[in-house]
């Protein structure tokens, strides 16, 4: 068996249900979007998976072995996480020389050429470096290991516009020369909605979707028209959010379209990732 | 070449409009390359399975062809083909859409055949 395999898992901290029986599959050489509002459980999973924390009930496998305490399989993953585990002393050219020691593929000069793109002086100590800087040498740590599995809990983080492009260009650049499996969470869905090719949104401890990101967007539209229009049309369809500006309404439904039914008056487009993602997660 | 998020088409039959655009246009000629599917997937910031499938219905109607190692090219003859299909599709996506609006407005059938004459000559 390939990818890895979540069965099952329970997770609690004290009262707090983090993960409640979530069951997934990450495919190999796919991009996924882990996506959820904080506190979802995003985090929770990804340490699960690399066994940074221990689930309270459920399997985790990775190409079909036990991920618990076992180096094999551990050796298969990188989790790129919020959390910094370098001492802060180390510069970062030490950093990647000891990541050299832990990940036999880790491609130095690789990194010292992201570390160049991205004007990162890797004989800075990681300590000194800003929260944006930070993230980059975190990124080009996680770009240059080639594991197979490759974890990143919000990438992004602190990255001005212009890094965040040259992250998407460089992960898109590495995906075709040499694909691997990237799951990505992040909160900067518009920016990323195209790059996936799965989608999973976690909601309080659960799974709520799980689908290519096509099919996700093709399960529904947005109609815009006057009030009375847009009433009279979604009265028979499944609803999952409606705004009013003025006169002016736009409903979010789910179900397929029936061009030959479409009133005059009614204005429709596409289903977008961050505004389903939006619906779905509010709390009413 | 745009790619229109909002558009009702999906991302990958936008980039096989795109590319058959370019090649209509004369941006991309015959026997030509064309962009690799990595470049394509960077610009746009689309998933490289999105480009490919963009390309492979480009490449199963024969307008473009992959050399092996080398990269992707415009079938010699293309021109003619596109032409040949979009003329089929014209009547559905601009005729009937223009009958229609026509009708909501109140034109009649001679007034769109004078304006039609008046596009020509402008």
């Amino acid at each position: 068996m390939n990818g890895i395999e979540i069965n099952d898992v329970t997770k609690t901290f004290g009262d707090t249900l983090a993960l409640n029986q979530v069951s997934l599959t990450f495919e190999p050489h796919k991009i996924y979007g882990l996506l959820g509002r904080n506190g979802a459980g995003k985090s929770t999973l990804l340490n699960i998976i690399t066994n940074r924390l221990f689930a309270d009930s459920g399997q985790v496998t990775i190409d079909g072995l036990s991920s618990v305490e076992n180096d094999m399989t551990q050796g298969l993953l990188y989790l790129m996480s919020e959390k910094n585990l370098y001492p802060e002393s180390m510069t970062c050219n030490e950093a990647f020389k000891w990541t050299k020691q832990f990940f036999k593929d880790f491609d130095l000069d690789y990194a010292l050429n992201l570390a160049k793109q991205f004007k990162l002086d890797p004989r800075k100590k990681i300590r000194s470096l800003s929260t944006g800087y930070t993230s980059i040498f975190k990124i080009i740590t996680a770009l240059s290991v080639n594991t197979p599995y490759v974890l990143f809990d919000e990438p992004v983080l602190g990255l001005d516009a212009n890094h965040r492009e040259m992250f998407y260009r460089i992960l898109i650049e590495k995906y075709s020369d040499n694909p691997f499996t990237a799951i990505i969470s992040t909160h900067l869905i518009d920016e990323i909605a195209n790059l996936l090719e799965y989608v999973m949104i976690i909601k309080n401890g659960e799974i709520l979707v799980n689908e290519s990101c096509e099919t996700l967007l093709s399960k529904g539209y947005s109609v815009t028209g006057t009030i009375k229009h847009v009433d009279t049309f979604i009265a028979d369809k499944e609803v999952i959010g409606e705004d009013v500006l003025g006169g002016l309404k736009t409903a979010t439904i789910i179900g397929p379209i029936n061009k030959s039914t479409l009133p005059d008056g009614i204005e429709i487009t596409n289903l977008d990732l961050q505004k389903l993602f939006i619906k779905l997660t509010n709390e009413e | 070449m745009q790619i229109n998020f909002e558009d009702e088409r999906p991302i990958f039959v936008q980039i096989a409009d795109g590319i058959e655009d370019a090649i209509l246009t004369g941006a991309f000629e015959e026997s030509g390359q064309i962009p690799s599917i990595t470049e394509l997937s960077v610009s746009y910031k689309i998933n490289p399975a999105t480009a490919l499938k963009g390309i492979s219905t480009l490449v199963d109607e024969g307008i473009i062809f992959k050399k092996r190692g080398v990269g992707m090219f415009v079938a010699p003859g293309a021109v003619s083909k596109l032409r040949d299909k979009r003329k089929e599709l014209f009547f559905d996506h601009y005729i009937k859409k223009l009958i229609e609006e026509a009708k909501k407005l109140g034109i009649t059938n001679e007034e769109i055949l004078g304006m039609v004459e008046r596009g020509y000559q402008e």
